[in-house]
């Protein structure tokens, strides 16, 4: 069996995968949706650009599915802590979320206008909300979040659900629609033509360039004025995973102590800004897959970035520092791990391959005159 | 914590997961039937039968979009209203979540949308096995949830770590290779197959009453004729199978079921039908098949099966034991290198959760006195009467479907299932039985479960979130406002395509 803290920095890489992979595949899903009513006006319209995404999402949301699973799996202290605190924030999430697979499937087996107005709201808000509520969680993972453990471990969060919503997270929230819609631009700028397309790309271009203002923002705002964790205790990388027996301290700047230590991690960020504005510029110049793979990028390094800036914490505690869960203290157990990645390691190339093949089969624009041949179009 | 907001909590998981298996047995049934219609087009190159794969097909993506957006909610659910359960057996019961996504859901979602939209885009064959791969996938996923569900029931491989203040995996082989888990599995998905059997049968039953579609019907109906017989009998013979591994694991879950309150002469009798008295311990009115109990539940003609009274004397015996475990780990806690202290922990360990039971009644569980200790036993008995008659409901209903199953399957191979009213007529009114045999089937096993989330390691009182009850009352009136409204407009669809039928639904 692997080293168990070796093990640990692996999981806690490849949670990082799976939330860039969501991101990435589902963000385009959630981006489509956000943009249905600004690139798409009328009924053929509208059902070219849902028939975009139309045979891809299910597969898609299984990333986040995934995600969520592997929070489970691997890190089920902070599975719990985080889904039982953040209660309404997920469950607003989740609605939003479950309602897009009906939403798909639903809207264009009935005719009426009104009906399929009703859909189209619903999908717009499943694209978006979900995008902000999980912006908003991951700003919020930098103030800290009030929760503590009693010596049973069972977990206590102490704050309510507007006290999520101050503005550094805010902002990350608006970060997060903004890189899903980017990705959905890319995405449709890709896969339609004609009137939708050029509304696609022009829209892409500007929130390209708003999203590197953005993360540039959030950046500088994190490193100025927010106190960052750290630990001061004695770590023990492969100790038992008790998240209550060691000291953590808090000082403003701290979240930038690991780019200050390793400065080729800041190569991470700049990557992320780079991209953006390579993303714009690539539409632009009409290279449209060259494009999605830059947005893609883009969400990446961002996402990259803000996991970098925490570790080794996934979800520090604002009111009880010491009980913050970090990457050696939160874990399953070592055995657990490593079956994980055992089976990761089988099957996650094989979702890959057959991803691929599958993206491969549907290449090709989606038209009015595909979507009418389609028996089963959306 | 909020004894209130649990008992919301259990509401909700209750409620949620009973509503999202109305949609799961039938993915499960119809996935196959649709690979085998799909099959027998690509030999025969007759393209009714293709067009059979595609109406049944439109049939079942709506499920499916309902069976995707309801389990969804379920795995969140362990994090927001059972955080505390998460943390205590994350490591196993989670890691079986994640496998399942890995494995099997991304396989049967990625498919699901080339299924759809890969007609005219892949051949024959290439769609056919992408038609195999979703069915595969989604009775994978059925297995990993249901190796989730039978560690619950009969937690193999694992054991408490006091440094950690949980359970951890110790044998993965023996998790996945639970009996219990197997047993589970196959009658499960057996059953899910009736369900897609009855569905097609009762709709095509529908048509051929109305003589329209009637060779699309006859043909659909000789499928699930031969499909649902072959899997109503194997839904029993796994039930069986079902019914053993109980006998061996839970048997307080067994003894309830079958409001057994006293140990009988081996072999013992089986009750048909009786009125539960749980207060005086006593069934009234019973009427008994001597023997049958006794065999299938052991096997032999010897072996007694315990009744309540017994296993509750057993029970108590196990909370003491458990009163020693718990001393010890307090002590463990204290001062972590008490080697002492960590071996009669160690040796303890398995009925730690019996003592974790007394929480309820007290926090001193250390000086519980014997009439707590007592009151603590009997609350480990479920509801009798709901086990007793769900139980009962759900095997009378899986006969009556072996008997419509067979009739159908007879009428079919002589041709004259098409012109039988009679025969029509009870099909179509069947419809609904396979939903209510799996719905009375899911309560034995999760009700009888009771009062444990994991069975003899963790009880449910103690497996929830630290949340208000407004909270839990603010999802689950979203829940149930949401559902409604999901379940009308799925019928009004599904109504929709049935009417329509299949030449101008697929026009």
């Amino acid at each position: 069996m692997l080293d168990y803290e070796l093990l640990r920095l692996i999981w806690w890489a490849l949670l990082g995968i799976l939330l860039i992979g969501f991101a990435v595949l589902d963000g385009f899903d959630l981006g489509v949706a956000g943009l249905l009513p600004f690139v798409s006006k009328t009924d053929v319209e509208r059902r070219i650009v849902l028939n975009t995404v139309g045979p891809v999402w299910e597969g898609n949301q299984v990333w986040l599915i995934l995600g969520g699973g592997a929070i489970f799996a691997a890190w089920p202290a902070l599975y719990a802590v985080s889904f039982s605190g953040f209660y309404l924030a997920i469950f607003l999430a989740l609605f939003a979320i479950i309602i897009r697979p009906v939403g798909f499937k639903f809207r264009s087996k009935m005719p009426n206008p009104q009906w399929r107005n009703f859909w189209d709201n619903a999908l717009f808000v499943g694209g978006i909300v979900p995008a902000l509520i999980f912006g908003v969680a991951f700003g919020n993972l930098f103030l800290g979040v009030p929760f503590h453990f009693n010596e049973e471990l069972r977990s206590f969060y102490t704050g309510g659900f507007f006290e999520l919503l101050t503005p550094f997270p805010l902002l990350c929230g608006v970060l997060a629609i903004l890189m899903m819609l980017l990705q959905g631009s890319t995405f449709l700028a890709l896969k339609t033509e004609k009137k939708i397309q050029q509304r696609s790309v022009a829209y892409g271009q500007v929130i390209s360039l708003l999203t590197a203002l953005l993360f540039t923002l959030c950046g500088v705002w994190l490193w100025s004025s927010i106190e960052g964790y750290a630990i001061i205790s004695e770590i023990n990388t492969a100790g038992p995973s008790n998240p209550v027996i060691k000291e953590v301290s808090r000082q403003t700047g701290t979240w930038m102590t690991w780019h200050q230590i390793h400065p080729m991690t800041y190569a991470v960020p700049a990557l992320g800004i780079f991209m953006a504005f390579m993303t714009a510029l690539l539409l632009r110049t009409r290279c449209h897959t060259c494009a999605f793979l830059s947005s893609s990028l883009t969400t990446f390094s961002i996402i990259a970035t803000a996991g970098l800036s925490l570790f080794p914490f996934l979800l520090p505690s604002s009111t009880h520092p010491s009980h913050s869960l970090t990457v050696w203290d939160a874990s399953s157990s070592q055995m657990t791990l490593f079956v994980m990645l055992i089976a990761t390691l089988i099957f996650l190339p094989i979702v890959l391959v057959y991803t691929a093949w599958v993206y491969r089969v549907l290449r090709g624009k989606v038209t009015e005159k595909t979507i009418k041949k389609e028996t089963n179009a959306y | 914590m909020d004894v209130s907001a649990l008992d919301l909590s259990r509401l909700q998981f209750g409620m949620t997961a009973m509503y999202h298996f109305l949609f799961v047995p039938l993915t499960l049934g119809l996935s196959f039937m649709l690979a085998i219609m799909e099959s027998v087009y690509v030999m025969t190159g007759k393209t009714i039968w293709r067009d059979m794969t595609k109406f049944w097909g439109i049939l079942f993506g709506i499920n499916f979009a309902m069976g995707v957006c309801t389990g969804v909610p379920l795995e969140f659910q362990f994090g927001t209203n059972w955080a505390y359960y998460s943390q205590y057996v994350g490591d196993i019961f989670g890691s079986l979540l994640a496998i399942e996504g890995l494995m099997a859901f991304f396989l049967e979602a990625t498919f699901i949308g080339l299924f759809f939209f890969g007609w005219n885009k892949l051949s024959k064959i290439g769609h056919l096995i992408v038609t195999w791969l979703v069915a595969f996938g989604s009775n994978f996923s059925a297995l990993w949830i249901l190796v989730a569900n039978g560690w619950m029931q009969n937690p193999v491989g694992s054991k408490f770590n006091p440094d950690t203040m949980r359970m951890e995996l110790t044998s993965f082989y023996d998790v996945l290779f639970n009996p219990v888990a197997q047993a589970k599995f196959v009658h499960t998905v057996s059953a899910g197959y009736v369900t897609g059997a009855m569905f097609v049968l009762s709709i095509s039953a529908y048509y051929l009453l109305r003589k329209k579609h009637v060779e699309f019907a006859k043909r659909s109906m000789t499928v699930a004729a031969s499909f649902g017989l072959a899997a109503a009998l194997s839904v029993v013979v796994l039930g069986d199978e079902s019914g053993y591994t109980v006998s061996q694991g839970q048997r307080m879950k067994l003894a309830a079921m079958e409001a057994m309150w006293e140990t009988h002469e081996a072999p013992a009798g089986l009750a048909i039908f009786g009125i539960p008295d749980q207060e005086n311990m006593k069934t009234d009115y019973e009427v008994m098949i001597p023997w049958v109990l006794g065999i299938i539940a052991t096997r032999t003609f010897d072996q007694k099966v315990p009744g309540i009274k017994d296993l509750l004397v057993e029970t108590q015996q196990r909370i003491k034991t458990g009163i020693q475990a718990y001393e010890a780990l307090q002590q463990v806690r204290a001062d972590s290198t008490n080697a002492e202290a960590r071996r009669i922990l160690n040796e303890n360990s398995k009925d730690l959760g019996y003592a974790l039971l007394l929480k309820r009644f007290t926090d001193d569980v250390e000086n519980a006195s014997d009439e707590l200790i007592e009151k603590a036993a009997l609350s480990t008995v479920p509801n009798v009467t709901i086990l007793f008659w769900s139980f009962r409901l759900m095997v009378a209903m899986g006969l009556f479907m072996i008997g419509l199953f067979a009739v159908a399957f007879y009428l079919c191979s002589r041709h004259r299932a098409h012109n039988n009213k009679t025969f029509l007529r009870f099909a179509i009114v069947s419809l609904p039985l396979p939903w209510l045999a799996i719905e009375c089937g899911w309560l034995l096993a999760e009700h009888g479960r009771q009062p444990w989330t994991i069975d003899q390691i963790l009880p449910t009182f103690l497996s929830g979130s630290s949340i208000t009850s407004g909270q839990v009352w603010t999802t689950l009136i979203a829940f149930i406002s949401f559902y409604t409204i999901l379940l009308i407009v799925d019928i009004i669809l599904m109504k929709k395509y049935i009417k329509m039928g299949p030449k101008k639904a697929l026009s």
